[in-house]
């Protein structure tokens, strides 16, 4: 569970004082499929960013499964990130010159997890992502952009994290293959009861959440269900 | 994260760009190389200088007329060649000093020598019986210079091989030949063997002769050059040294030991003062191809440099999915290490390869010592970790939101 209350983030530079959070505060339960959506600057950004536990706040607090975020060092953040959070990022983020099978085992390597159990538990999360055993040796090169964002996404999974957090998962995809993902995602949220939040500025792919929360200038304007939402057809 | 793991990881990433890495390590494979071919160098000499001090004889004293070197004033008028000592010195030293194996007096000048027509310039050696047991010379053919030759004044010569090369030819029996020395002359009844050439005076280019001769027909005097005393053991070496000393200042009436007539010289003491100059050698050799290492080096901690701003993505990226400060400047930290720890073993194998080729085409002997190799093991580890700290702490160090963001 995920709760956030009156967050603010102000970023200093030398003359100029940043408000990108002005007092942001929710509650995300296990399992909810939340979008997180807002224009750029509008500090989304940022609350991705301390969702993720990569900063932390200016002041307010965050709860993850009752820990506070808040104020951990640098370390401490490094382990909430390996031990709770998948990252999904538009730009993909895979280590060029691994395999698919080797970018998957990365965050597991870092937990320090047995070498056999690694490649275990990445076969798993590459399936469930919708990825083909016939590509888990393939390099990042020799895979489309859908396929690409499936091994992240498989990535995210594997250390089986209390949240997923999708950073405009389908920003560089072609309209297709982003549907492809989103029905990933959605399968991933209903059939494994998965925690993700997704950040984005389409309404479109927003709609694909159960919920919606707009922010706007450093603010949250509205959360409330997504009342048409889509569905996607995950299947190639 | 796991030792192995970083090791798997660092294999990539070196194999990964295989002519900057190569390029990287050569810089330490040369200066690795030179260290060890310059520091087998120093050593080489200094084994072959020492080997030819002991040449000269195991455990030898050698009392030479003349002012002690240590008198301030030095008035030079020619030490060695001073009327000190005589054969009762030699006699005395024999019969009263404790600890002693041998004592062999000798008068030593050069003179003009003929035979069968040719002539040389060569060291003509007046000495007793003992002489072969105190300068460790061996005869290889006839015999060397006995008590009874001395007491008869004989006029017989053992030669070296290098006059006889040089009066007779190489190959031929000298012994029954007779020499001229200073137009007297002599037959010669033996020579020895070849000691090969030595920085204090080839041995092999000497005529022995008894010393009773030498003093009467070339010298005209009771005098002699040197006394040469073996002494039983290294331990007792520095004690038979004073009582030397001590017995020859009571003989020539001197009180004050600094106006002594007459100095010792222990083989130790030289042997000491030629390592002194070889180490001096080994220092400024090493210290040249240190600056080579020191070079290697910078070009390690420029590549890593490139190396953390090129995977800044990726270091952002390893962050982000979990791993701590740690696990990034280890990573960096092995990086560099395992580039210089390799380049250092390819630089031992091309420095002994180096070393072996001089030794093998005779320009010099070389000697690659176990502590040099360690010495350069050690250095080119602590190379990687200096020169790679600065940029592994650099990566571990950058914000891993700011790293994903890097373009």
């Amino acid at each position: 569970m995920i709760e956030v209350r009156d967050v603010k983030k102000i970023y200093k530079t030398a003359e100029i004082e940043t408000h990108a959070l002005r007092g942001v505060s929710f509650t995300i339960h296990d399992g909810e499929f939340v979008a997180i959506m807002g224009p750029s600057g509008s500090g989304k950004s940022t609350l991705m960013h301390i969702l993720g536990a990569l900063d932390t706040p200016t002041s307010g607090t965050y709860l993850l499964d009752n820990h506070d975020v808040s104020h951990f060092s640098d370390d401490e953040l490094a382990d909430i990130r390996k031990n709770k959070i998948g990252f999904v990022f538009q730009s993909f983020n895979l280590l060029p010159r691994a395999t698919v099978l080797r970018n998957c085992m990365l965050p597991l390597m870092y937990a320090g997890i047995h070498a056999e159990e690694r490649e275990k538990s990445a076969r798993e999360a590459l399936k469930s992502a919708g990825l083909e055993e016939s590509h888990f040796f393939h390099r990042s090169n020799q895979l489309s952009g859908g396929q690409i964002q499936r091994v992240a996404i498989a990535r995210a999974l594997v250390n089986n994290p209390s949240l997923i957090l999708a950073d405009e998962p389908t920003g560089n995809l072609d309209t297709k293959t982003g549907e492809i993902v989103l029905g990933t995602f959605q399968r991933l949220n209903k059939e494994k009861g998965r925690t993700i939040i997704l950040i984005t500025h389409e309404t479109d792919v927003a709609e694909h959440a159960e919920r919606i929360i707009h922010i706007r200038d450093g603010l949250i304007v509205e959360d409330k269900k997504s009342h048409n939402r889509r569905i996607a057809h995950h299947h190639v | 994260m796991k030792f192995a793991d970083t090791l798997q990881e660092t294999y990539e990433a070196i194999t990964g760009n295989k002519a900057r890495s190569g390029l990287t390590m050569l810089g330490i494979v040369i200066g690795i190389a030179s260290v060890i071919a310059m520091v087998s160098i120093g050593q080489g000499a200094q084994g072959t200088i020492e080997q030819n001090i002991q040449s000269l004889g195991s455990n030898l004293i050698l009392v030479t007329p003349g002012a002690q070197r240590s008198v301030g004033v030095q008035v030079s008028q020619g030490r060695g060649s001073a009327r000190t000592l005589t054969q009762g010195d030699a006699d005395a030293i024999m019969d009263s000093v404790l600890g002693i194996g041998a004592v062999a007096p000798d008068l030593s000048s050069r003179y003009q020598v003929t035979g069968r027509g040719t002539n040389t310039n060569t060291q003509i050696v007046g000495t007793v019986a003992s002489y072969p047991e105190v300068r460790n010379i061996e005869i290889d053919s006839g015999s060397f210079i006995s008590d009874q030759h001395v007491r008869a004044l004989s006029k017989v010569a053992v030669i070296g091989p290098t006059v006889r090369d040089d009066l007779f030819g190489e190959g031929i029996d000298p012994i029954g030949q007779t020499i001229r020395i200073n137009k007297l002359e002599f037959k010669i009844i033996g020579m020895t063997k070849a000691k090969g050439g030595s920085g204090f005076g080839s041995q092999d280019d000497m005529i022995f002769i008894p010393l009773s001769s030498a003093q009467k027909f070339l010298a005209g005097d009771d005098y002699v050059s040197t006394i040469s005393v073996k002494a039983e053991s290294p331990e007792v070496m520095s004690d038979v040294q004073s009582q030397i000393t001590a017995l020859l200042l009571d003989r020539h009436r001197i009180s004050d030991p600094a106006l002594a007539d007459f100095s010792t010289m222990n083989q130790s003491d030289i042997v000491a003062s030629a390592s002194s100059i070889t180490d001096t050698l080994t220092i400024l050799l090493g210290a040249i191809a240190g600056i080579s290492l020191v070079v290697g080096g910078i070009g390690i901690m420029n590549m890593m440099l490139t190396t953390v701003t090129e995977r800044t993505r990726e270091i952002g990226l390893r962050k982000a999915i979990g791993a701590r400060r740690a696990d990034i400047s280890f990573q960096f930290l092995i990086e560099s290490v395992t580039l210089t720890f390799v380049g250092g073993i390819i630089g031992i194998l091309l420095g002994w390869l180096i070393a072996f080729g001089f030794s093998y085409t005779g320009t010099i002997q070389t000697k690659v010592s176990l502590n040099s190799v360690l010495f350069a093991f050690g250095i080119s580890a602590a190379i990687g970790i200096i020169f790679g700290y600065y940029p592994a702490r650099r990566a571990a160090r950058l914000n891993p939101i700011e790293a994903l963001r890097y373009e």
